[in-house]
């Protein structure tokens, strides 16, 4: 093992979340398996640990209609990274799917057969959406990270039933969300289990996490606050009788690249102007208080009258942007573009490739979910620079996902 | 029979979790022109998931329909047309989707929800099933994407649709999550040898499966479900029916048994079984073909490595040769393939439910 603490990366196919540039007429039609398989290719390219997919279960509604100011529409993740597994090599290959609906030993069955078809570069990426009940039969009730806890606990004692030298093994489980028995349909994969991925930050993930994760996505955050979420997860993990390398925890991050410091600011600023849109601004401003705004001059001020919502979050964010559209006499979508996220690493390559790699060198992450816009920059320009400092591979040395992220093989007992 | 020969087959590997055996066969039928190939798939026998591998097989082929097996008994009908709607995007319009059951109780095991249900229920609801991805297919509009930036509108929520479907099982309110399909709706296709299964083929597959030792038993399917679809409410016509056969190529043309009947098909368990040498095989599909028994043949190898390669080089060069199959593609869909128009959108010029 190389003696400096050595930086993961992936990127996140693009979804609904807010960083998508979609607007930008450079990109490929949406669904286009084209643009996955470039996007895949890209990825693999710049030696990344895994690629990975969100999964779609209902689409998302504002104020009773469906929302049709960002993008929708996504395909079934193992059927699309099945057919990434032909497109690449190398390349670790993550499937979100839900455990607040459907059954163990299907879920089970899906991401094995990705693990086997692609060589062992799988990861099962676990998520429990209750609210989509609407399109599944009956599944999650009130106890829904209950059931994910013991969701995850059958899919590994499925992954695992089989001896290593090939042969079934009966499984049953009794427990209070699931009753099964039987045989499981696959051997184990060429990476002995799929690699689980957990995200979140709540305490109920975190032990989750502790028990049966094997990657945990998290918040970006200041290097000295993520070094003490960093510090309680490996303290968790003790507490559960892992060693600390058994866990990879990699922020969910953004960044905007430029030749210097004031261009690159220039383009985040610019990447948030683009995004909120008038309607998007008056879509921001309808959610945050709770009322039609449709009447509303987004190049006005914010509206006058009082949000619906009386709960103190909703009162104190309301009256932080009348502030700030006050101080310095925005209108309300300036005040949405002023306040919406920035990037989580804004600088020149250099400076990005440094602190990346020092939120790695001084413990507060093993490496980086990237979103995929830009994602092409950043492998001509911060790869490089990452592996020069000596942090992050010139080739891949193994084959398996498992190996990417310098985890163990788990290996059946005869 | 006025209608183009329509042949497929089964890549069905026992025992094999890798994809490169399953990619050279399928390869392999793509260069003999095949419509489509099948995989089966159940719960209850060691095996990938079908449309997991037919996916991962669509990047390393450019035109042959791949058709895995999807069950409805313990699968989430969303997640099915989801995945089947997929497997149509990565192959630019080549799905389809065998319908299946699942049966007997080592298969409620397995998932523990309630006991195996009688066949006529499960076919009741794999009907439902077939009912609803069809409708969630059509809940995006082709055109549903807009990606208006000046305007900063991704979608044109006008050209989306609740299903709101209400099954004995199951209800599902929509739209999907994933756009329409290349193909509007990829392909299904059911076996219709039994007379549960039937009646949901004659409702909603394009593509029936009929297991018949004869000519005389093939066209008698053959009848009943063309009546049954119009009886439905369907053009019979839009319902491809092909003969489902067991073959073996083992042992040449020499092969044919006393009572074979010049190398027919037999009855046996697991259906009826040709066995003979490419070239008598070849006649029989030719002369049935003709005799307007049936649309054509989906034939399942029963040693598949092998007995593709025969029929691949042998029978079907020998229909090529005779202008009787297809020598290329004319057409890059497996609708197209098969002669089935592209159907319209339902709840086009509907206004959205949104």
């Amino acid at each position: 093992m190389s003696p400096r603490r050595q930086v993961h990366l992936a990127v996140l196919a693009p979804g609904t979340d807010e960083t998508t540039g979609w607007a930008d007429p450079r990109t490929d039609p949406w669904t286009s398996f084209a643009s996955f398989e470039r996007l895949a290719q890209v990825a693999e390219r710049g030696l990344f640990d895994f690629l990975l997919l969100d999964e779609g279960l209902r689409l998302p509604e504002h104020r009773g209609r469906i929302h049709d100011l960002e993008p929708v529409g996504r395909p079934e993740p193992a059927a699309l990274l099945n057919a990434l597994a032909g497109s690449t090599a190398r390349l670790g290959l993550a499937a979100t799917a839900d455990t607040a609906f459907g059954e163990p030993y299907e879920l089970a069955r899906r991401i094995a057969t990705l693990d086997h078809l692609s060589g062992g570069r799988a990861a099962w990426r676990v998520t429990a959406t209750p609210d989509a009940a609407e399109n599944f039969r009956p599944g999650a009730d009130s106890e829904h990270s209950a059931r994910t806890a013991e969701f995850v606990t059958v899919a590994r004692l499925l992954w695992d039933s089989w001896t290593a030298d090939g042969t079934p093994r009966p499984f049953a489980h009794r427990g209070r969300h699931f009753d099964i028995a039987g045989e499981f349909g696959l051997p184990r994969s060429p990476q002995g289990r799929p690699v689980v991925i957990h995200t979140g930050e709540s305490e109920e993930i975190g032990e989750l996490a502790a028990a049966t994760a094997d990657v945990l996505l998290t918040r970006p955050g200041p290097l000295e606050a993520a070094r003490l979420r960093y510090a309680r997860a490996q303290r968790r993990l003790a507490a559960y009788g892992r060693a600390p390398e058994g866990l990879r925890i990699m922020p969910g991050v953004t960044v905007a690249l430029g030749d210097t410091a004031a261009e690159a600011q220039e383009r985040a600023a610019g990447i948030r102007r683009q995004r909120v849109t008038p309607r998007y601004a008056l879509y921001v401003l309808e959610r945050l208080w709770g009322v039609d705004l449709s009447g509303h001059d987004p190049d006005g001020p914010l509206p006058a009258i009082a949000p619906r919502g009386r709960d103190a979050d909703t009162l104190a964010r309301v009256a932080r942007w009348r502030a700030l559209a006050q101080e310095k006499g925005l209108t309300s979508r300036e005040t949405v573009i002023e306040a919406s996220g920035r990037p989580s690493f804004v600088g020149t390559p250099d400076s990005v490739a440094a602190e990346l790699h020092a939120h790695v060198r001084e413990g507060a992450a093993d490496g980086f979910l990237l979103a995929a816009d830009g994602l092409e920059e950043f492998v001509d320009r911060v790869v490089p620079l990452l592996q020069v400092r000596g942090v992050f591979r010139t080739e891949y040395e193994g084959a398996t996902l498992r190996s990417h992220l310098a985890l163990s093989h788990p290996v059946g007992e005869g | 029979m006025s209608g183009l020969l329509h042949l497929a087959a089964a890549v069905d590997l026992p025992g094999c979790f890798d994809a490169e055996p399953y990619v050279e066969l399928v390869r392999l039928a793509e260069r003999g022109g095949l419509d489509f190939v099948t995989l089966d798939d159940s719960f209850g026998r060691p095996g990938p998931d079908a449309l997991g591998v037919l996916s991962r097989a669509a990047p390393a082929t450019r035109r042959i329909g791949l058709v895995p097996t999807v069950t409805t008994t313990y699968t989430e009908p969303f997640r099915v047309q989801a995945a089947v709607a997929t497997l149509d995007r990565v192959s630019h319009g080549r799905a389809g989707w065998r319908i299946e059951v699942s049966t007997g109780e080592d298969e409620a095991r397995l998932f523990g929800r309630r006991p195996a249900a009688p066949l006529r229920a499960l076919w009741q609801e794999a009907g439902e099933v077939a009912d609803v991805a069809a409708k969630l297919w059509d809940s995006w509009e082709d055109d549903a994407e807009l990606r208006d930036a000046p305007g900063g509108r991704f979608l044109d929520r006008d050209r989306l649709h609740h299903v709101d479907f209400t099954g004995t099982a199951f209800s599902v309110r929509g739209p999907s999550t994933a756009p329409r399909p290349p193909q509007g709706h990829p392909v299904r296709v059911a076996d219709a040898t039994g007379s549960q299964a039937r009646s949901v083929a004659a409702r909603y597959a394009d593509v029936a499966l009929v297991r018949a030792a004869t000519p005389a038993q093939a066209t008698a399917v053959r009848d009943e479900l063309r009546a049954l679809a119009a009886g439905a409410g369907r053009d019979p016509d839009g319902v491809r029916v092909l003969v489902s056969l067991l073959v073996d190529l083992g042992d040449g043309e020499r092969a044919a048994e006393p009572g074979h009947g010049g190398g027919g098909p037999r009855p046996t368990a697991r259906g009826p079984l040709y066995r003979g040498g490419p070239v008598d095989l070849a006649e029989l599909i030719a002369g049935w073909h003709a005799d307007g028994v049936t649309d054509g043949f989906h034939l399942v190898p029963v040693e598949p490595r092998r007995d593709l390669e025969r029929l691949v080089n042998g029978t079907v060069a020998l229909l090529q040769h005779r202008a009787l199959f297809r020598t290329f593609y004319p057409g890059s869909t497996l609708r197209e393939h098969l002669g089935l128009a592209r159907p319209a959108n339902r709840y086009a010029g509907t206004g959205g439910a949104s």
